[in-house]
């Protein structure tokens, strides 16, 4: 075993490309890779400039002069986004125990082969894929039949099914759980209950992993479902409340400070600052979590490449 | 397979089928709720559509007057539609193939490099973009290009030369919108084809140094036909979506997507939105989304279709 691994290492040796294509192909992943990173550096840096130097210099690398007054700001005015962070984690864990129960759900059903109808509603989950009805009409929809508008479930329901997830999970069924097993369980006298929540969901732990992550990062990074459907202030998400303040970070100034107008603690907030700050606070739980998902994302996309 | 069918017609229910429709049945009424509803909704492109205050949405779609195809005269006669297809499908195009070549290019490069931490190090930080949503990415571009403060006009300011309204030049939003799609999602795209790269059998490889191959015909005549599946998959999944543009990209990127970059930068999809938010009548705008749902379907046929042709077993339906 030893032996063929290290012929196998000194045959990859010798097949490699040279030292100065690696050179070269080094430094364009470096640069690739610097470029990616650079903006967030850059808007961090922003968010610690102080406003005077924004004013003076515009945005810079280095500002003159360093300042967390925005964070300051932000913390002093801390309620909004305390609550778009409520309503954020709120979305994203409910969004993903609803949308993991029902993809599974539809998944283990449709690998079922002997189901009677098995083709019928694998037709109900193929078709949206290839047709649908598009913004209009499920705007409409959603406001005028289910009366979705600024509730908290227009930005859970729409999204928390996608075919593409239930075909993962119908394909994993369908491979890792034997049809023996499951008629075995039958014999022992156990219900399509019993058998899906004892034995199909413990064996597949990790793509339902995988799903969960989908889920839980297409919820966090939505804000599409909040632009049309939420109006009231209360129920915006992170997202939500970052696209707003582009447009008017001053809604942002409720609290002002002992013997300031309202006009005058809005004129002397760190606008700039304040804004670019939030954006961070944004990314940083996902900057510090992604690298340990990466893995889980891309063999959630190779099983879903099985062909369906 | 057509009389396997007929069987299982002809078959009794028995309880294992009944289980089996309980637990499938939430997740058929979401997909009667929010995809199959709209679809019926979509008549409403023929439709007069009026909203009348505390009916439901059924009786009104029924009862509002046939409007025949006036919706779409209307819009046909507005310039507006040829913009938003023209730089829907355009865009669309360029973003298929130059993002195949990009991230199919630098995942043979990556694959191709000495050391393994380091690749594993590149991929983590290219892959980061991907998990950015586009409005925080927006917030990226406006550091950039915001007129009073952004880094490129304090820039051209230290040179001498005038500040430029970047959010009003119609002529470099082509450049920042496919600047920013590449940025965002070849790193992903890449690590894809990695992935796939990774599973290639390696006595391949060595089958052709004792053959005398070179790395470049090793790229060429193993790894590219290998990765052939996942290409057209990909390219059948992308071509589905051409009437359908990335809305955050186009929309949050540029701000809005309406003044005078229009032109530019208006796809279907942020003409759409823009006039849901407006007055426009709800009909004219759903004959846009209308077409668009037809289009779309019959792309993707007619995608798949042309792969089985070629190659049979590369087709994903």
């Amino acid at each position: 075993m030893a032996k063929t691994r290290e012929m196998e290492d000194s045959m990859s040796r010798l097949n490699r490309i040279k030292p100065q294509t690696n050179f070269i192909f080094n430094i364009i992943f470096i640069f690739c890779a610097a470029i990616c990173i650079i903006p967030v550096f850059f808007v961090f840096m922003i968010s610690i400039s102080s406003e005077e130097s924004i004013r003076m210099n515009g945005y810079q690398f280095i500002p003159e002069t360093f300042s967390l007054e925005s964070y300051q700001f932000l913390f002093k005015e801390g309620e909004m986004i305390l609550q778009a962070l409520g309503v954020s984690v709120f979305v994203a864990v409910v969004g993903t125990i609803i949308g993991l129960a029902l993809t599974s759900t539809m998944g283990y059903v449709l690998s079922r082969s002997s189901y009677k109808l098995n083709g019928f509603l694998s037709m109900v989950v193929f078709i949206p894929m290839i047709f649908n009805g598009g913004m209009i009409a499920s705007y409409v929809v959603n406001t005028q039949m289910l009366h979705l508008k600024d509730t908290v479930w227009a930005l859970i329901l729409p999204l928390c099914v996608s075919s593409f997830n239930v075909v993962i999970c119908r394909t994993f069924f369908k491979t890792n759980i034997p049809d023996s097993v499951i008629e075995s369980a039958q014999i022992d006298g156990a219900s399509q209950f019993k058998i899906f929540t004892r034995i199909a969901l413990p064996l597949s732990k990790p793509m339902l992993a995988t799903i969960a992550l989908f889920l839980t990062f297409g919820y966090w990074n939505d804000w599409f479902q909040s632009s049309l459907y939420i109006t009231n202030t209360k129920l915006f998400s992170l997202q939500a409340l970052l696209d707003h303040v582009q447009r008017n970070i001053e809604m942002m100034a409720k609290n002002p400070a002992m013997g300031l107008t309202m006009q005058q603690y809005i004129n002397n907030m760190p606008k700039e600052g304040a804004r670019m700050a939030m954006a961070i606070i944004i990314i940083i739980p996902i900057a510090c979590t992604y690298p340990f998902f990466q893995k889980y994302f891309i063999s959630g996309l190779t099983v879903g490449a099985v062909k369906g | 397979m057509a009389k396997e069918k007929k069987k299982r017609i002809r078959r009794s229910w028995t309880k294992n089928d009944v289980e089996l429709t309980l637990l499938a049945l939430p997740t058929t009424v979401w997909y009667l709720l929010f995809c199959f509803l709209p679809m019926f909704g979509l008549i409403i492109a023929f439709k007069n559509y009026r909203a009348v205050g505390g009916k439901s949405f059924l009786y009104n779609v029924l009862h509002s007057e046939w409007a025949g195809f006036k919706n779409f005269e209307f819009l046909i006669k507005s310039n507006d539609l040829f913009v938003i297809l023209r730089n829907t499908i355009l865009y669309n195009l360029v973003f298929i193939v130059l993002g195949l070549v990009l991230s199919v290019g630098m995942a043979i490069m990556i694959s191709l490099l000495h050391s393994r931490r380091k690749s594993k190090v590149y991929q983590t930080l290219m892959f980061f973009p991907y998990f950015m949503s586009w409005v925080v990415v927006a917030y990226f571009v406006d550091a950039f290009l915001n007129v009073d403060n952004g880094m490129v006009n304090t820039m051209l300011r230290n040179g001498g030369s005038d500040p430029v309204q970047w959010y009003m030049t119609p002529e470099v939003w082509p450049f920042i919108l496919i600047f920013m799609y590449i940025w965002k999602n070849t790193g992903y795209n890449m690590v894809i084809y990695l992935s796939s790269i990774s599973g290639i059998d390696s006595t391949l490889y060595e089958a052709a140094v004792v053959d005398g191959a070179n790395k470049r015909q090793q790229v060429w005549y193993i790894t590219l036909p290998c990765l052939k599946n996942v290409i057209i998959m990909m390219f059948i999944l992308n071509i589905g979506k051409i009437f359908y543009s990335d809305f955050g990209l186009f929309f949050q990127i540029s701000q809005g997507a309406k003044g005078s970059i229009f032109n530019a930068v208006a796809t279907i999809d942020t003409y759409v939105y823009n006039a849901l938010q407006s007055n426009t009548p709800i009909g004219m705008t759903s004959a846009v989304t209308f077409f668009q749902s037809v289009a779309c379907c019959i792309t993707i046929l007619l995608a798949n279709a042309l792969v089985k042709k070629i190659d049979k077993d590369s087709a994903i339906i």
